[in-house]
């Protein structure tokens, strides 16, 4: 199949579309309008797909609420400020284990923020975000070709433990254009879901609810969802690894920060310094199994992310205090390059004594 | 030689970052000229939204404080509550007051909240590149109307001052439009009163004021000026919405 | 090989097309490539700018801090991205109308007339081009063969336009 250069953003849209999405709500915010603008010529106007320009995020995700009710395969998307806005809903459709695909291209925060790239959502996105015990899979690109596989995937994952799946890309992943294919062809039939509300034609009514005055009866909605996180991350947790095998240091980056990261890597080996990296796809579920197993042979790690240290937490957990970590962040908005990266490598690598290759 | 202009003392020395022809800049200077008019300079707070005019603060010589996108009803009747003697005003764009602030504005308006709202109607969101807004006539071309405003799908231009008419609090509601020496001058005597309203404790004023936004209407900025006469002043009529304040215009 | 070009000017002069027609004639080429525009309220007061990237290598970063490469076809892009130049590399001016020239002398100026030229040849909308015809002369990033071929593609669906691109093309190639 022939390549063709795509807009991070418009890429998801498409592959949205390939993947059987039917509906879109979504509410304009910079640097993900190219997104909804792509929905808007190529999803309203398709046969029993539906888009909504919604008055605000908050109506747009209870639309995402509304149709995953109904049984479609449905998505938003929008950016770190209007993503907080959604977090009322999207623990309504956790709650209620109804699966949407919601994503965030994120940007510079707290508050209006910036609009380049920053990955300071992590803690938002991968602890739930909303009110409640609940978790949602959160998925991290870093390219416009993993964007697409991604979407491709998150839908998936949503209907399969019917459950509200992350996207979790920046300004500068939804902003840039690459090379990109599409592995799947037009959009695929899909059955409609099991307990979805479509009028009880022929069946019993059925509700979907998760108020309840019996607290044993909430404790039990939560059981069954904790059973059902145990069972995700035993299956999903995904990760990539770069020449860890014989690394002295291995860095932890996701997203973005994780190819600027390997720009660096690819430097520094040419430069004989054995550098590995661990890529986790998945940020929830966290792969704390693979990077613990990774500490048996390496004693140095490096956590690499464009906030001030929140997946920094998540490693920490995974080498239990065994093995020596350091940090480099930059709080987002200015988006660093591969060869600030490699000047702390060589600055670590020369203050920690290691052995270079020969 | 007579002195015709000269800045208003509560306008910055700073130059706009609006697009050619854009509407905001004009009402920046029309507000700061009433500020010095009505000797209001040291009482005005304003809040800009989330939008083109962002960073109003950059050319207002007042104090400034951004607020999350729609709720600067909400932030302004915090301000009031706490400093009565303040004037805190609101400047929104259609989509910051018309969509996703509605319900901010119409319960503020409802509480006759001594506010002031300024609000741009432009007929897009200009900030994010485009986008179609609640105020978008039908069959404009948007972003995210491509195919043109469909009212079956994408409902009619809201009347949000008209809506607000309704609401018993509100005390003045005009609709101006800053496309012509003339419209401009109104413009500013709406704005002045709305302020007057306010000072004299009579309830909820809004100037609502059609805004040329050249750039995402993709016109140069002599189309665009008379796009507001003529197609856009259509559906949205100039003048008096509302006015239960008994009193003369402000000058 | 990784070399980062920034295209700047002002918004209707079609910087972003171009850096679009080498980015994609670049992908035809089987070279790895990101294409990145500015974007937001970077864009309002009617400046653009967009980097491409193009390496043989997977691409770490899109963004350049210090290209190699820098297209200013204006005065405001001239005098903003003069500085970020790389040592020894090349700075392209649409010399009809920038006034300043550089004070670094550490990189290479190339001067291109290319709204006099444009003008010249009837297409005042075509200095884009004719300085992307130059640009690939000198910097020999891409083939003018893909460059052309991508036009065809680009204006498809206004096949009038495609000649008048073509000559303006080959005109600012031919001129060095
Ligand atoms: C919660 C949230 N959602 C979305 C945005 C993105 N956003 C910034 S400005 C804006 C609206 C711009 O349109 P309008 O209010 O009409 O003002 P204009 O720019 O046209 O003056 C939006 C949606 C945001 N800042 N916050
Ligand atoms: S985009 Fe429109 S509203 Fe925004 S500054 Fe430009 S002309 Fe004004």
């Amino acid at each position: 199949m022939t390549k063709t250069l795509m807009y991070g953003n418009t890429a998801i849209g498409e592959a949205a579309i390939r993947a059987g999405c039917q509906c879109y709500f979504g509410y304009p915010i910079t640097p993900q309008n190219e997104l909804t603008e792509y929905m808007a010529t190529h999803l309203s106007r398709r046969k029993g797909c539906a888009f909504v320009q919604a008055e605000s995020e908050i109506a747009a995700i209870n639309m995402v609420y509304g149709a995953s009710l109904a049984g479609v395969r449905v998505m938003t998307s929008s950016s770190s400020p209007g993503i907080s806005l959604k977090q009322e809903g999207i623990s309504y459709l956790a709650a209620c284990e109804l699966p949407a695909v919601i994503v965030n291209m994120s940007r510079g925060g707290p508050g209006l923020g910036s609009i380049s790239a920053a990955q300071s959502d992590y803690f938002q996105s991968t602890r739930g975000g909303g009110h409640g015990d609940y978790r949602t899979i959160v998925l991290a690109p870093s390219s416009v070709q993993e964007l697409a596989d991604l979407t491709h995937r998150a839908f998936d994952l949503a209907d399969k433990y019917m459950i509200p799946v992350i996207l979790l890309g920046d300004g500068m992943l939804g902003q840039m254009m690459e090379p990109i294919e599409f592995k799947h062809e037009a959009p695929r039939k899909l059955p409609i879901r099991e307990r979805a509300v479509r009028g009880a034609k022929g069946r019993p009514s059925r509700i979907i609810k998760t108020f309840t005055s019996k607290p044993t009866e909430m404790e039990e909605i939560n059981w069954s969802l904790f059973r059902r996180y145990q069972l995700i991350k035993k299956n999903e947790t995904t990760f990539e690894t770069y020449m860890v095998e014989d690394a002295e240091l291995i860095i932890v980056a996701f997203g973005a920060s994780a190819r600027i990261a390997k720009g660096a890597i690819r430097n520094a080996r040419a430069e004989g310094l054995k550098v590995g990296m661990l890529m986790p796809v998945t940020l929830w579920p966290f792969p704390y199994e693979k990077i613990k197993e990774l500490g048996r042979d390496t004693k140095q790690f490096l956590v690499f992310e464009m906030n001030m240290g929140q997946m920094l937490e998540d490693v920490q957990l995974a080498l239990e205090g065994k093995r020596e970590i350091s940090f480099y962040g930059r709080p987002g908005g200015v988006i660093p390059t591969p060869s600030e990266v490699l000047r702390v490598i060589s600055r670590l690598y020369h203050q920690k004594g290691l052995k270079k290759a020969k | 030689m007579k002195k015709v202009y000269s800045r208003p003392k509560s306008l910055k020395k700073a130059t706009f970052h609006y697009c050619p022809g854009c509407g905001h800049s004009i009402v920046h200077r029309l507000l700061c000229e009433v500020f010095d008019e009505l000797k209001i300079q040291d009482r005005v707070i304003g809040i800009p939204p989330p939008g083109c005019s962002v960073f109003a603060y950059n050319y207002l010589d007042v104090d400034m404080a951004e607020s999350a996108h729609g709720r600067g009803a909400a932030v302004a009747t915090g301000i009031k509550r706490a400093c009565p003697e303040a004037l805190p005003f609101t400047y929104q764009g259609d989509g910051d007051i018309a969509a996703i602030g509605t319900a901010e504005t119409i319960h503020a308006a409802n509480r006759g909240e001594k506010i002031t709202s300024i609000f741009i109607n432009n007929a897009v969101y200009g900030m994010t590149g485009g986008q179609m807004a609640p105020t978008t006539l039908l069959e404009q071309t948007t972003t995210t109307s491509p195919y043109g405003r469909d009212a079956a799908l994408e409902g009619y231009p809201i009347k949000l001052s008209e809506m607000l008419a309704l609401v018993k609090g509100a005390a003045y509601i005009e609709r101006v439009a800053v496309n012509s020496p003339a419209n401009i001058k109104k413009a500013k005597k709406a704005i002045k009163k709305a302020f007057q309203t306010q000072i004299d404790d009579l309830g909820y004023s809004l100037v609502e004021i059609l805004s040329p936004c050249p750039t995402n209407w993709k016109m140069s900025p002599i189309e665009s000026w008379k796009w507001v006469d003529e197609v856009m002043s259509k559906e949205y009529p100039l003048g008096v919405i509302k006015d239960i304040t008994g009193e003369k215009d402000a000058d | 090989m990784l070399i980062k070009t920034i295209f700047a000017g002002f918004g209707g002069q079609g910087v972003l097309s171009m850096g679009l027609n080498l980015a994609q004639a670049a992908m035809t080429e089987g070279k790895e490539v990101t294409y990145l525009p500015s974007y937001g309220a970077e864009v309002r007061g009617g400046t653009a700018n967009c980097t491409v990237t193009i390496s043989d290598e997977e691409i770490a970063s899109p963004v350049a801090s210090s290209p190699e490469f820098v297209v200013a076809l204006n005065q405001p892009s001239l005098v903003r991205f003069q500085n970020q130049i790389q040592s020894g590399g090349i700075f392209f001016i649409n010399s009809s109308i920038t006034e300043a020239r550089t004070t670094r002398g550490d990189i290479e100026l190339i001067e291109v007339p290319a709204s006099e030229m444009a003008e010249k040849m009837g297409n005042p909308k075509g200095v884009n081009t004719v300085m992307l015809g130059a640009f690939i002369k000198k910097s020999n990033l891409v083939s003018l063969d893909s460059l052309l071929k991508g036009l065809e593609d680009s204006f498809k669906k206004k096949p009038k336009l495609i000649d008048i691109n073509k000559k303006a093309l080959k005109m600012g190639f031919d001129l060095f």
